[in-house]
């Protein structure tokens, strides 16, 4: 099913790959040791930033020739003007963000096309794993209760009905499992979710 | 310490410069030389140049030592040497005393050629952007036509910026550690005070104190004390000597009774021993009227609009003299033109001192970077 160009990279950074233009000015926050920037710089010719607030990410985002701002995303994005980058990149950090509302917003002020991919937290094996009384642990929520860095996990549903409150244009939406695309039942049935967005034109 | 990467005894020359400098303030100097020091090799292509651009009170003698017996090394002797983060194996690097200065180049504690005296109060207020135009003339001088990186902390980094500004065809690279694009009215304010603790000291005899026989110690001092609660954080002098006394309990005088007390009086009476006055007040000028922004409608984007450099700017979260914010705003005018930046913020409890720290995070950041840059 994916149409990505390399498959030794995890399956969302691939598919993220398909969404961005080639050439495109690109800003990931939260770019770990910027193996995503990577990748599209080379596939797809792509300029840009990575934003990270660890030290030890941070020295590694530069060893991998990233141009990388070290800042606290939750203090916004103040630093970056209105609709300069083509695309910004959220990738698997909105869970873990505590202002989520003001972060999509500058994400979406600041880029003309947004992508964030989070945690689907409805899917069955989660669900599953409430049912019998605990909380969900999983590859991709790797975490205990009581040590998660997540914070904000929500589902696809619950995402959806955000980007509508907020007037936020769905162009895309992808739900995978296992690196491979979910259409039945996806609040359900996938483990990842997906989204290219942008602002409602007005 | 290992003295195993150090650069090892070093010597400073002096280069000589006859063809007259026209200052920013239209004053001009028909003459000066500039006493500088190099470690390493420069290549047979002469693109592994660095510049180290120094601080208020720096000078040319950035590492080594004079002589084996020296008690300390240069004053960035832990980030230069071979195997240290900027690798003398690989580059040569420049450090030199600025125009003003009391090290070795022309300044007001220099002997004028025309007069054969010290030019005493005569020398002229020198700026960053004066600092640069004669920092070009000595890679001139030394066969130089672009930098494989220009560094520099404080006013040092100001200057580093401008280089950016006024030579961006010469630097491939730019270093801009714990500094900003000019100084907040608090951060002028101190310098103002420093100022008049040096011009109010009956010694100082409107600079010309050469000619007095007199130094005007108690004001250098004062200025130099003042310095250094400003380049500490409020936690860093809480470890240090918290209210920790000198004589075990308070003795009711005005004489040190806390070691914080100590401390500084150690600091200014050091300083004013080894520093000019004259000098100084030159040095704070520079940091006060470097604005670069303000030939620009005050807009530090356009100011850089002509950089070419790939830039690292740097802050550390305790200095609030030079804050991480005033460094962001640095980044957002490198970001605005879309220049490649690298920006840090080192977690660090030593306040405008750290960027002359070894720490970790800090200088790996240094040494990561500098593998990476091609010479």
């Amino acid at each position: 099913m994916t149409n990505a160009k390399i498959t030794n990279i995890r399956p969302d950074f691939a598919l993220i790959t398909n969404w961005v233009p080639a050439r495109a000015k690109v800003l990931d926050l939260g770019c770990g040791d910027g193996t995503l920037l990577t990748h599209l710089h080379e596939t797809l010719a792509t300029t840009g930033y990575g934003i990270e607030k660890d030290d030890s990410n941070w020295l590694a985002a530069l060893k991998n020739g990233v141009d990388v701002i070290q800042m606290n995303l939750e203090e916004g994005l103040s630093g970056f003007e209105d609709q300069s980058f083509d695309t910004v990149i959220l990738s698997q950090t909105l869970q873990a963000m505590h202002n989520t509302e003001s972060i999509v917003q500058e994400m979406l002020r600041v880029g003309r096309e947004v992508i964030v991919t989070f945690p689907n937290f409805g899917y069955w094996r989660n669900r599953m794993q409430i049912t019998f009384g605990t909380m969900p642990v999983s590859k991709s929520l790797p975490y205990q209760w009581y040590d998660t860095p997540n914070v904000h996990l929500c589902t696809i549903n619950d995402f959806d009905d955000f980007c509508v409150q907020h007037q936020i244009q769905v162009m895309e939406r992808k739900v995978i499992t296992g690196g491979k695309d979910v259409h039945l039942l996806p609040n359900l049935m996938g483990n990842l979710a997906m989204y290219r967005l942008r602002k409602h034109s007005a | 310490m290992s003295e195993s990467n150090s650069v090892g005894i070093v010597k400073a020359q002096v280069a000589h410069f006859t063809q007259p400098l026209t200052l920013k303030s239209g004053a001009v100097l028909p003459q000066y030389h500039l006493t500088y020091e190099t470690y390493g090799e420069l290549n047979a292509a002469k693109t592994n140049a660095v510049l180290i651009c120094h601080a208020l009170s720096g000078n040319h003698h950035v590492a080594g030592r004079y002589a084996a017996d020296d008690k300390y090394p240069g004053w960035w002797d832990n980030l230069i040497g071979p195997g240290k983060p900027l690798d003398t194996n690989k580059f040569f690097v420049i450090g030199l005393n600025n125009l003003g200065g009391c090290h070795g180049s022309s300044g007001p504690s220099s002997v004028d050629p025309l007069t054969d005296k010290p030019y005493s109060a005569t020398f002229p207020v020198v700026t960053v952007e004066d600092w640069v135009e004669s920092q070009a003339r000595l890679l001139d001088y030394l066969g130089i036509e672009q930098l494989a990186a220009v560094i520099g902390g404080s006013l040092g980094g100001m200057q580093a910026l401008q280089w950016n500004i006024a030579y961006p065809e010469r630097v491939r690279h730019a270093f801009v550690i714990a500094s900003a694009p000019n100084l907040t009215a608090q951060n002028m304010a101190f310098n103002e005070v420093a100022r008049q603790a040096i011009i109010t000291d009956p010694e100082f005899f409107n600079g010309d104190y050469y000619n007095h026989g007199t130094v005007p110690r108690r004001g250098l001092r004062i200025a130099r004390m003042l310095g250094h609660i400003t380049y500490l954080s409020d936690d860093v002098m809480g470890e240090k000597f918290g209210r920790k006394l000198r004589h075990g309990d308070v003795k009711y005088s005005f004489d040190v009774e806390f070691e914080m007390e100590s401390y500084l009086r150690y600091q200014g009476d050091k300083f004013a021993g080894e520093f000019d006055a004259n000098t100084y007040l030159r040095m704070t000028r520079a940091l006060d009227y470097f604005d670069p922004a303000l030939d620009y409608e005050g807009d530090l984007s356009k100011a850089l609009s002509r950089a070419k450099a790939k830039f690292v700017v740097i802050s550390f979260t305790t200095d609030w003299r030079f804050s991480p914010a005033r460094s962001r705003e640095i980044v957002k005018a490198l970001l605005d033109n879309a220049l490649p930046v690298k920006y840090a913020e080192v977690t660090s409890d030593h306040g405008h001192d750290a960027f002359l720290m070894p720490d970790p995070y800090y200088h790996d950041i240094m040494r990561a970077y500098l593998e990476q840059v091609k010479v």
